[in-house]
């Protein structure tokens, strides 16, 4: 089935979208005012957007330390992550958080936690309730391919599948793990997506590049899921352009090949998929050009938002540790 | 292993300034050229940073048998080290955070703490935990935890906490040497602090606090960051006439009662300071050690200082507030000692920064 021209030039805005706050942030990072970790997913935007683009509105969201482009996808508040990540009182946790720890329940993103691995289960939690209730809600967890090697993973899995809960498991398959590379950590013989067959869980493996294939993979299982066909798990192959944690690149550590980057570089999911749209006239570069500055514009604008902001007052450092 | 005790003090004479970081590598080095049994493992223990660079040279030297990354799969690691260590070998497993240490609870709670008692002393788990403690740069709630007293309750685990590079080398290579598991827990803090470090193979005693600085006043007991940040209040207070004696803790379990009850026994006043939680914490466990056994020569009142119980929070707004100041220090001892004092006045930080030193650049 062919992708409509509005549904592509959805996938292509917020794909750049993403892009461009992320190459944005790390600019900002270096005046050293963002005083949190920082894991970028510049290389990796198709897959959030290609599984957002295929949610409805009650579906829910979390996320893992990568978690900027979850968010944005799913449409998170922008100035309330900047001003999180600058500790500000006024961030989307109150400054608690940081960037690891991101949440914007007005779209129902539920919470992004900095323990790999942690929020499986609890997605599984979020869709176990969902059945109760009744609720025409999928719950989605976005992990990496490093998260399933947790036992978590495989327990929560299981539990899914003897359920059928709805809930959708996206494994962005990176290749690596900080600077492990899979091959000191799975058999090469390993295929994520049938350990998850293995345990009773559909799956798919798709090339997390292609937005519109993440998309397509993902509408697909959505069905499925929401037929009551239990959960599923797509694997998304994809790969990060910068360092595990920081506004860097580390080709010069030589844990990874430079050709393997400027490979996967080649295969840009925003850059590939832009030339695509100007070649098949469904945009202009004057209109891709104007995309960009508006959103440079855009992250400026929360920038300034967020460093304007007040830090949070002594006072709430005791505050919410228990609910009223 | 164990019969070939070469043990050092850390002291003056020698003048080889090495970081905490290069200590640890040497003892693992030193360890493992001893010992063919000792074997290195942790997510990234072979990567081009090494965990910090603690472990940067070792699998080239002991090849990838003995020097290995492993899966994100802290629990079931931490078995396979137990069984290891059942078979004769004397694992080290490194935890970047001890945050991550939590995923491998069961195993080393249920498992490696009980092993030897639960089966009336026929095996025992000599396993090394290293586990590093975050601090700074928005490292909050999930990157910072210092889980001391959480395992210090467990029966069966043995719980170190170094302070300088020498007690590092030192500690390390006796927690390697012990033939229990033993948690041996690293401040993110003290990686680049420089210090005298004695050459080749030796190990400090498990068990034995240490007097940093001799004082007659007052006795701060802490350790870790804390025990550096007592020391810059002992010496800033020293213009006003009081004489503050630090004892740095060194090993948290055991813990070295008599070294503490004899140092309150001469100055008579204590403040305990906690690299973590304070409440149910290990300056709790001192506390309530000294009023037990140490109540006669309490002249004042016993404080402690430590983090809230409230997560860490990640805004360096509200992680200032968090981890006691200088100011906070010298107000305590000022308080047991019944005289006022102004922290300002005498040049003490009343906020804490969020990096270790001004060299720093984020991200950690
Ligand atoms: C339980 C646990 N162990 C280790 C870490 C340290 N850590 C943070 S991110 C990460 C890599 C995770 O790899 P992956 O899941 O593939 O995600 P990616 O960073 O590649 O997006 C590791 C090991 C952690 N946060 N939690
Ligand atoms: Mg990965």
């Amino acid at each position: 089935m062919r992708t409509g021209n509005n549904k592509r030039l959805a996938f292509y805005l917020e794909m750049l979208r993403i892009r461009v706050i992320e190459e944005e942030l790390v600019r900002y990072y270096a005046e050293q005012e963002m005083r949190c970790p920082v894991h970028f997913c510049i290389g990796q935007e198709a897959v959030p957007v290609g599984v957002c683009q295929a949610l409805g509105g009650a579906d829910t969201i979390m996320s893992n330390h990568r978690s900027h482009g979850h968010y944005l996808a799913r449409g998170g508040d922008l100035r309330r992550m900047v001003a999180e990540l600058y500790g500000r009182e006024t961030g989307c946790a109150s400054g608690k958080g940081g960037s690891m720890h991101l949440i914007d329940r007005s779209v129902n993103f539920l919470g992004a936690t900095s323990i790999v691995a942690d929020t499986i289960p609890i997605a599984v939690g979020v869709a176990f309730a969902n059945k109760l209730r009744r609720r025409k809600s999928v719950s989605v967890v976005f992990f990496g391919d490093g998260a399933t090697e947790e036992g978590l993973f495989y327990e929560s899995l299981n539990f899914a599948a003897l359920h059928r809960l709805p809930v959708f498991f996206v494994c962005e398959n990176n290749l690596y793990s900080v600077y492990s590379p899979l091959n000191v950590r799975q058999p090469a013989s390993r295929n994520i997506y049938k350990v998850a067959r293995s345990l009773g869980v559909e799956s798919s493996r798709v090339n997390g590049n292609d937005v519109e294939a993440v998309n397509r993979a993902s509408a697909s299982a959505l069905r499925g899921i929401r037929r009551g066909r239990g959960p599923y798990l797509l694997e998304a192959m994809t790969y990060r352009y910068l360092e595990h944690c920081g506004p860097n690149c580390d080709i010069e550590l030589g844990y990874r090949a430079k050709e393997e980057l400027e490979q996967w570089k080649k295969a840009d999911p925003v850059a590939a998929y832009e030339r695509k749209l100007i070649r098949e006239s469904v945009i202009s570069k004057d209109y891709a050009l104007k995309a960009r500055n508006r959103i440079i514009k855009e992250v400026g604008e929360a920038v300034r938002y967020a460093k304007s902001s007040a830090y949070p007052e002594a006072d709430r450092l005791m505050m919410d540790v228990y609910a009223q | 292993m164990r019969n070939n005790h070469n043990k050092k003090e850390c002291g003056p004479k020698g003048k080889r300034l090495i970081t905490f970081t290069a200590a640890i590598n040497e003892a693992l080095i030193e360890c493992m050229e001893k010992d063919p049994g000792v074997f290195v493992m942790g997510l990234g223990a072979p990567d081009p940073k090494g965990v910090f660079g603690t472990t940067l040279g070792l699998q080239k030297r002991f090849g990838t048998g003995r020097v290995f990354d492993m899966p994100i799969s802290e629990n079931a690691m931490t078995g396979v080290a137990i069984g290891a260590a059942i078979s004769g070998m004397r694992p080290v497993m490194a935890h970047q955070r001890a945050d991550f240490v939590l995923m491998a609870m069961d195993q080393i709670v249920n498992s490696a703490a009980k092993w030897h008692y639960m089966y009336g002393g026929q095996a025992s788990v000599p396993l090394t935990i290293r586990t590093v403690v975050g601090r700074g740069w928005g490292q909050g709630p999930q990157h910072s935890q210092n889980f001391q007293a959480l395992f210090a309750q467990v029966p069966g685990l043995k719980v170190v906490a170094p302070t300088t590079p020498c007690e590092a080398k030192g500690l390390l290579t006796a927690s390697i040497e012990e033939n229990n598991p033993v948690i041996f827990v690293e401040h993110r803090w003290l990686s680049n602090q420089m210090g005298d470090v004695p050459e080749g193979y030796y190990s400090m005693p498990l068990g034995k606090a240490n007097v940093m600085r001799k004082g007659s006043d007052i006795t701060v007991v802490a350790s870790m960051d804390m025990a550096l940040e007592a020391m810059v209040v002992a010496d800033g207070l020293l213009s006003s006439g009081i004489s503050v004696e630090v004892v740095n803790l060194r090993t948290v379990k055991p813990l070295d009662a008599e070294t503490i009850l004899g140092s309150v026994a001469k100055t008579g006043r204590l403040v305990v300071m906690d690299s973590s939680w304070y409440e149910f914490g290990v300056s709790a466990e001192i506390a309530a050690v000294v009023a037990e056994k140490g109540f006669d020569s309490l002249k004042a009142k016993v404080r402690r200082l430590g983090l809230p119980s409230v997560p860490t929070p990640t805004s360096p707004a509200l992680a200032g507030h968090y981890y006691p100041s200088e100011a906070d220090i010298c107000l305590a001892i000022g308080d047991v000692l019944g005289v006022r004092l102004n922290p300002r006045k005498l040049g003490f930080k009343d906020v804490v920064g969020d990096v270790p030193d001004e060299y720093f650049k984020g991200p950690f």
